[in-house]
């Protein structure tokens, strides 16, 4: 179920990566900060978020005394 | 004097920090093939982030960067930086991890150990090796290429009656052939005395510079640009002067955009990235890259993104005029907006980003080479440990040396072959996808697969004026709309494809070997397998 849970929010950061709607807007967020490109940097925090979120939610327990083999 | 010897004295001194940090990893070393090769798995998180993010990140990071933003505007970021930060971390999770615990239980050293092993098959070793290092070679030209462009640029005007060559941008710098040449020697001496420790200690060293000298000439160039009070101020008044397509992707193909979010999954199949990703201390060691990964991609890519739009901006001064060339903007820049100081370091930062790409590249062709060819064909019980390790060594250097002779001869199109070596790369992925997780998958599809990929990247390579028509796409017609797409969708869904209809269609692997990899406790009771 939480392995479902990561690759749907996966799946979501795919297409909310995809911003069509911010497509042709030039608006400067803060007066200096084009709004697509401070959208396209909120989804690579998203995307650090949703791997925090993997390696606490689905991490492979099992490979944790593997590493002296 | 400082004017003059200023990038010099910086780029030298800096070079000779890299070759004392690799002597210092050298005197490390335990004189055993798995402590040169893997660093004896003995690399934690932080060294393993700043590998894994050195590595991947190239030249292009700050370069490249700035020079495509300056071109099509800001959606170059979203195209490249952000789709990066999803997928490779995607791929050191699902991927990375898994690899590393098959790598630890059944002491592979290369991905062509893992294939042979996992597919039954001896031969798949012969058909991915020539793959592997011809997608790698063209990857390592552009560094080395580059690095003597960036001397030569950064350098001009240092020894105008020693090295003429008549145009501004260049006269009286280090030739081309002689900074390839430096930084060539400087990448082969880390790696060949320090091994996989040394190259991972230079990259997180040289990672850390490129992050922070990044950020540095952003914060330098608005404020030269700007002329204003405050940091705020400048980059409102130097963003406010950006023509209004390049604040937005109006300039871009929305099919394009989205196709191109398959070219990340090339670190998949990295050779150098499977390497790295096995000298992993424990698990766990993953845990940081997967999450920070993301995050330093945007630490490096946003502050030049910003650069790059910036010089399309009517703040620019007329003269001297911009370089035709995209991806001289950022030295360009540096150049006529900061002093000598900047420069240098800069410059250092700039090769640091491409060296700590070639050594890990170096590094892993030489251990192919001695590892998958040489010791493998010979008998590995007739090559002792440390003849194992003069193999790997012999190897680096004639990588290298072959690698900077190639690059001596007119490279026309080299640059743009960088995107058909992460293409193929990409379209590879579902081969190791497929071997980790898909029990049916077969030698035979697994054959098809890479007979697949060589075949429709070799036609589209061809259609594209061997890579020569850096706009070529794959035109598809649907409704009366014709959409734009990138190669490498056409030629993963073909190897794809392949791979899944072969497989279904042919005998399922052993027991043996599903047990092996699809069971991790029947693994550990199973029988050494003879060589």
């Amino acid at each position: 179920m939480k392995r479902y849970f990561i690759w749907a929010l996966v799946v979501l950061l795919l297409i909310a990566h995809q911003d069509n709607w911010l497509w042709d807007n030039g608006t400067l967020v803060f007066g200096f900060m084009p709004i697509g490109l401070l959208y396209q940097a909120g989804i690579s925090l998203a995307a650090a978020i949703t791997w925090f979120l993997a390696i606490h939610l689905i991490w492979p327990t099992e490979l944790d005394p593997v590493a002296s083999s | 004097m400082v004017e003059r010897f200023g990038e010099l004295t910086i780029i030298g001194v800096y070079l000779l920090l890299l070759l004392g940090l690799g002597m210092a990893a050298g005197r490390m070393f335990k004189g055993t093939k798995s402590d040169y090769l893997l660093a004896s798995h003995s690399i934690g998180p932080f060294l393993l982030l700043m590998s894994l993010f050195g590595t991947t990140m190239t030249a292009f990071a700050l370069v490249g960067s700035s020079g495509e933003a300056y071109k099509v505007g800001i959606g170059v970021y979203g195209m490249l930086a952000s789709s990066s930060g999803i997928i490779h971390s995607l791929c050191f999770f699902f991927i990375g991890i898994k690899l590393w615990s098959f790598g630890r239980r059944h002491g592979y050293t290369t991905q062509i150990q893992f294939f042979r092993d996992r597919l039954e098959s001896d031969r798949i070793g012969l058909l991915l090796f020539p793959i592997l290092v011809g997608l790698v070679i063209p990857y390592l030209l552009i560094g080395v290429i580059a690095s003597g462009t960036v001397i030569q640029t950064m350098t001009s005007g240092s020894f105008p009656d020693l090295f003429p060559t008549g145009s501004p941008g260049t006269h009286g710098g280090i030739p081309n052939w002689l900074g390839s040449l430096i930084t060539c020697l400087v990448v082969l001496t880390y790696v060949f005395f320090g091994g996989m420790r040394g190259t991972a200690w230079a990259n997180a060293f040289q990672t850390i510079v490129f992050m922070v000298l990044g950020i540095l000439a952003f914060h330098v160039i608005a404020t030269k640009l700007g002329g204003e009070e405050t940091l705020l101020e400048n980059l409102r008044k130097v963003t406010a002067a950006v023509p209004e397509n390049k604040l937005t992707r109006v300039d871009m193909s929305k099919m394009k955009f989205f196709t191109y979010l398959l070219i990340p999954l090339s670190v998949g199949m990295f050779p150098h990235l499977f390497q790295h990703w096995l000298t992993a201390k424990k698990a766990s060691s993953f845990k940081l890259p997967v999450v920070a990964h993301p995050i330093f991609i945007m630490i490096v890519w946003v502050p030049c993104v910003l650069i790059g739009i910036w010089a399309t901006s009517s703040l620019i001064p007329a003269k001297p005029p911009l370089p035709s060339n995209p991806n001289a903007i950022l030295p360009f820049l540096v150049k006529t907006q900061t002093g000598p100081l900047l420069g240098g370091l800069l410059t250092a930062g700039i090769l640091a980003a491409i060296m700590s790409s070639l050594d890990s590249q170096f590094l892993c062709l030489g251990t192919i080479f001695s590892n998958d060819i040489v010791t493998h064909y010979y008998g590995r019980t007739r090559v002792s440990d440390r003849g194992q390790i003069v193999l790997a060594r012999i190897f680096i250097v004639a990588i290298v040396a072959i690698t900077y002779g190639l690059s001596l001869f007119p490279q026309r199109g080299v640059f743009g072959l960088g995107v058909w070596c992460f293409s193929g790369f990409a379209s590879l992925f579902p081969l190791v996808f497929a071997a980790l997780y898909w029990r049916r998958l077969t030698k035979a599809g697994a054959f098809a697969a890479i007979v697949t990929t060589i075949v429709v990247w070799g036609l589209l390579f061809w259609q594209s004026d061997m890579g020569a028509n850096r706009e070529f796409a794959v035109k598809l017609s649907f409704g009366g709309t014709t959409y734009e797409t990138m190669p490498v969708a056409t030629i993963f869904l073909s190897s794809l494809l392949a791979m899944i209809i072969v497989s279904l269609l042919t005998k399922p692997p052993s027991e043996n070997t599903l047990g092996k990899f699809f069971d991790p406790q029947r693994a550990h009771a199973l029988p050494v397998e003879a060589d």
